[in-house]
């Protein structure tokens, strides 16, 4: 008899589904104890859709020859030196900030898709788990050796893990996965896998990457294209996860609908970084953060919540607030890095005259109107040799963590600012979005370990600043922080260029 | 004589990340470092785990063990990602190499039926116990503590599947992939009273709550016994039974098994080195397990090897403890 042919279903089902099997001597509750305490309700594993089938042979084959071509990139890149490619010296501080708040992300995505890959009955959706963990960890480590070199020549990256746990604006990254990894598999799931991994991935992964492309970062960009095809199969699977919790039990329908509700919300804030990061970081810009919001978010998205309303799901409550602030988000966040810059790991700078103009272009509505006149004077005082810094330390937001300086998006001149009262104390919070999220969950948010509150206790290095930056954030004061224009990071630029700064160049011609 | 082509060098301003210097001196680090050391957070975790409300997110009291420092480990293999992925694809090409001569030359059909019904039995039914590995070894990376270690532990959990995978295609290439011998085999695993103390042990680890009890009671005793019985002493009753081919098909899980050994041993030595606690600890849980393992593996080593191969079986898993420091 000649063997059967069997279809990738069955063999896939043969080779991993029923690999599983019923327990008797140990009750399953004590095999999974997570699975009930969310209110989800799971009747029947054996509905999950497999959303991609990957054998372990194919996976170590595939995964072996892309990391074969990123690494000899990766040495190309080192061995001809590769930095200097860059469009200019700036540019570096976008790679500063994925590195100290992205790559750890990965990091911490690693750890949260082990644990439901442990965690989650069905064996289907176990095993995509456990592979996209092993994904997530290949992308903190190729991050690693991508930026590697980058390190090697430019300042603010050398302890980018051991600020994560620490410095103030990475407190946002870290908090919100913090939040998604304490949270059940359940949520866990509909946060990252969802929300993040799907609906928001074309907003973080994807312009850091095209930013990369534009900017001549042949590492990151090469990492980028080699991770590809693992995001394709991570939005398979957070796709597949909605539809599978919608599709057990009604009951679960209003519970997805509130952790969607929050993630979107939790994860606009975390992308506050990203359209600063578009808008101002980039000496080549890719597109405006305003253009990528729309394209990505109410296009792709507004068809997908269309698509999810035969389940009963609705757009997120926030959703609005979020399209009226795209107007805004970049030129708020940049001002308040503006201002805090000595006491960031990377440069800031204020936008040059042609960079101005882009703004006003792509912004018609409130560049010119609300941001223009303000980096205008910030300009003119750092021409007069006086650079603009706030030395005073923010109040941060209870939910999001970010520095309340967000406005009202019906008055972008009055700071946004709401409080609610849990157990006696008083709590701050930089949007409804966020203050509805701690209503919900007081219990939850008063633990936030937020830097500024923590740094007023004493518990950051001592009193003074530089106890904090330098002692407790391991910051090289004068190289990692301050303006780009005289920071170490841009003399060797110019060193490598030959290239004079305009204040060199007005010195020899006087 | 040698050529040398010119290139422009620029002075770096540092070697490597800090955290790296601090650990390995101020010299270009390697990739398995970077990639490795200092990686996971470690401190101001922002909530309780609702899963887990008296515990930290990532938490070193989730094991009994106790070490100063858990990135004094170090993976042998220097496994990161990408070092681990080549390494596995090398190993599946040559098994793919032996599967595809194994079904071109019908060595399946060919095989004597005793032999075949044996197989069935006796080796097939391990892909469920193998799933129930790859299960432990991915929890003890979601809740172990260092990358140093905790990496290591997802790659032996998704090796673990890659096994159980390949002991399905061995039913398949008996069964013409009709999936009739996967079904005898599941049946075997969940009634057949041979292997009935095999799943109610790996149930039972499945409900351990720390990750390295987890590590023990599977990667230290249970594969111990287990791979040297059925990829060793099963592999060598099948040669005299003229069965011998089965062997091409088994040949990964002993490649692999001696490649992960390398790490498992490492991990103990440098845990057991560290204070009278951790070997005592450690000691306690291997007498524990190796006791139940003796009993639940002893009709499965009957019927498929003999009398007295556990007994072997055991001397080899005494003898490699010795190795590591733990004398029993």
């Amino acid at each position: 008899m000649s063997p059967k042919k069997l279809s990738l279903k069955e063999k896939y089902s043969l080779l991993t589904r029923d690999l599983e099997w019923e327990y008797s001597y140990r009750d399953y509750k004590e095999i999974f104890p997570q699975e009930e305490f969310e209110g989800i309700k799971i009747t029947d594993w054996s509905k999950w859709e497999d959303p991609f089938r990957l054998t372990m042979d194919a996976y170590w084959k595939y995964q072996a020859e892309k990391e074969k071509k990123l690494y000899a990139i990766f040495d190309a890149f080192a061995q001809n030196n590769g930095q200097l490619n860059v469009a200019d010296a700036r540019y570096v501080n976008a790679v500063k900030l994925f590195l100290t708040g992205v790559s750890p992300l990965e990091y911490q995505a690693y750890s949260g898709f082990a644990q439901v890959g442990r965690q989650f009955g069905g064996v289907g959706a176990r095993v995509a788990c456990q592979m996209q963990s092993l994904d997530e960890l290949r992308h903190v480590q190729t991050q690693i050796h991508a930026m590697s070199h980058y390190n090697k020549f430019f300042d603010g990256l050398s302890e980018f893990n051991h600020m994560h746990d620490r410095v103030w604006y990475l407190s946002v990254p870290k908090s919100f996965f913090d939040d998604a990894r304490s949270a059940g598999p359940f949520e866990y799931m509909v946060a990252i896998g969802f929300s993040f991994e799907y609906v928001l991935t074309n907003l973080l992964f994807v312009p850091f990457m095209s930013g990369a492309a534009y900017n001549g970062d042949m590492a990151t960009v090469t990492f980028g294209f080699s991770a590809q095809s693992d995001e394709a199969r991570h939005m398979t699977l957070g796709l597949e996860i909605i539809k599978f919790l919608l599709e057990q039990h009604p009951d679960n329908v209003p519970i997805v609908q509130r952790w969607i509700n929050k993630w979107f919300w939790r994860g606009t804030r975390v992308l506050t970084l990203v359209a600063m990061m578009m808008d101002y970081m980039l000496p080549n810009r890719v597109m405006s953060w305003k253009e990528a919001f729309e394209v990505y978010f109410e296009e792709a998205g507004g068809a997908l919540f269309k698509d999810l309303a035969r389940y009963g799901i609705e757009m997120p409550v926030y959703a609005e607030t979020a399209i009226a602030e795209k107007e805004h988000l970049s030129h708020q966040a940049w001002s308040i890095f503006y201002n805090y810059t000595h006491a960031a790991a990377f440069h800031t700078w204020m936008p040059n005259e042609r960079e101005m103009d882009w703004l006003s272009e792509k912004y018609p509505n409130t560049f010119d109107r609300y941001y223009r006149a303000r980096f205008e004077h910030w300009r003119e005082m750092e021409r007069a040799g006086e650079r603009f810094y706030n030395p005073t330390l923010p109040m941060l937001c209870q939910t999001c963590q970010i520095p309340m300086g967000f406005t009202e998006m019906d008055n972008p001149t009055l700071i946004a600012y709401r409080q609610s009262v849990f157990q006696g104390e008083r709590y701050n919070f930089c949007s409804d979005g966020c203050k509805d999220i701690f209503d919900h969950e007081p219990q939850k948010y008063v633990q936030s370990w937020l830097p500024v509150h923590q740094i007023f206790q004493g518990n950051c290095g001592g009193a003074e600043m530089e106890d904090v930056l330098a002692g407790y954030y391991r910051m090289n004061l004068g190289t990692d922080n301050l303006d780009f224009h005289g920071s170490p990071d841009e003399q060797r630029w110019n060193h490598w260029h030959n290239l004079q700064t305009a204040a060199e160049q007005m010195k020899k011609a006087s | 004589m040698t050529i040398e082509i010119k290139t422009s060098t620029l002075e770096p301003v540092r070697n490597t990340y800090e955290h790296i210097k601090r650990r390995f001196g101020d010299k270009p680090a390697s990739r398995y470092q970077e990639a490795s050391y200092d990686v996971a957070p470690t401190h101001n975790f922002h909530y309780r785990p609702y899963w887990e409300p008296d515990r930290e997110l990532n938490d070193p009291r989730r094991t009994a063990i106790v070490m100063q420092d858990w990135y004094a480990h170090r993976d042998p293999r220097q496994y990161y990602y990408g070092a681990y992925v080549q390494a596995r694809a090398k190993l599946q090409e040559i098994t793919e190499a032996n599967y595809a001569f194994f079904d071109k030359r019908g060595l399946g059909e060919r095989m004597d039926e005793a032999v075949r019904a044996r197989v069935i039995r006796c080796l097939v039914p391990l892909r469920h116990a193998e799933l129930g590995a790859n299960m432990n070894n991915v929890f003890s990376s979601a809740y172990g503590v260092a990358t140093v270690i905790t990496q290591a532990f997802l790659y032996n959990g998704m090796d673990r599947l890659g096994i159980a995978q390949y002991l399905s295609r061995i039913g398949l290439l008996l069964d013409g992939n009709s999936g009739a011998s996967l079904a005898s085999a599941k049946e075997y695993w969940m009634t057949d009273p041979v292997w009935q103390g095999m799943r109610r042990y790996i149930e039972n680890v499945l409900v351990l709550k720390d990750w390295f009890e987890v590590f023990i009671a599977q990667d230290v005793v249970l594969d111990t016994l287990v791979y040297d019985l059925m990829y060793r002493q099963f592999d060598e009753v099948l040669t005299e039974l003229d069965g011998g081919d089965i062997a091409m098909l088994t040949e990964f899980m002993k490649e692999w098994h001696k490649d992960t050994s390398r790490w498992v041993d490492a991990v103990m030595k440098t845990c057991i080195a560290e204070s009278d606690h951790n070997r005592e600890t450690i000691g306690s849980w291997v007498q524990d397990w190796r006791e139940k393992a003796v009993t639940d593996l002893s009709p499965l080593a009957e019927i498929a090897v003999g009398e007295g191969a556990l007994n072997e079986s055991v001397d080899i898993l005494n003898k490699r403890l010795a190795k590591v420091g733990l004398n029993s």
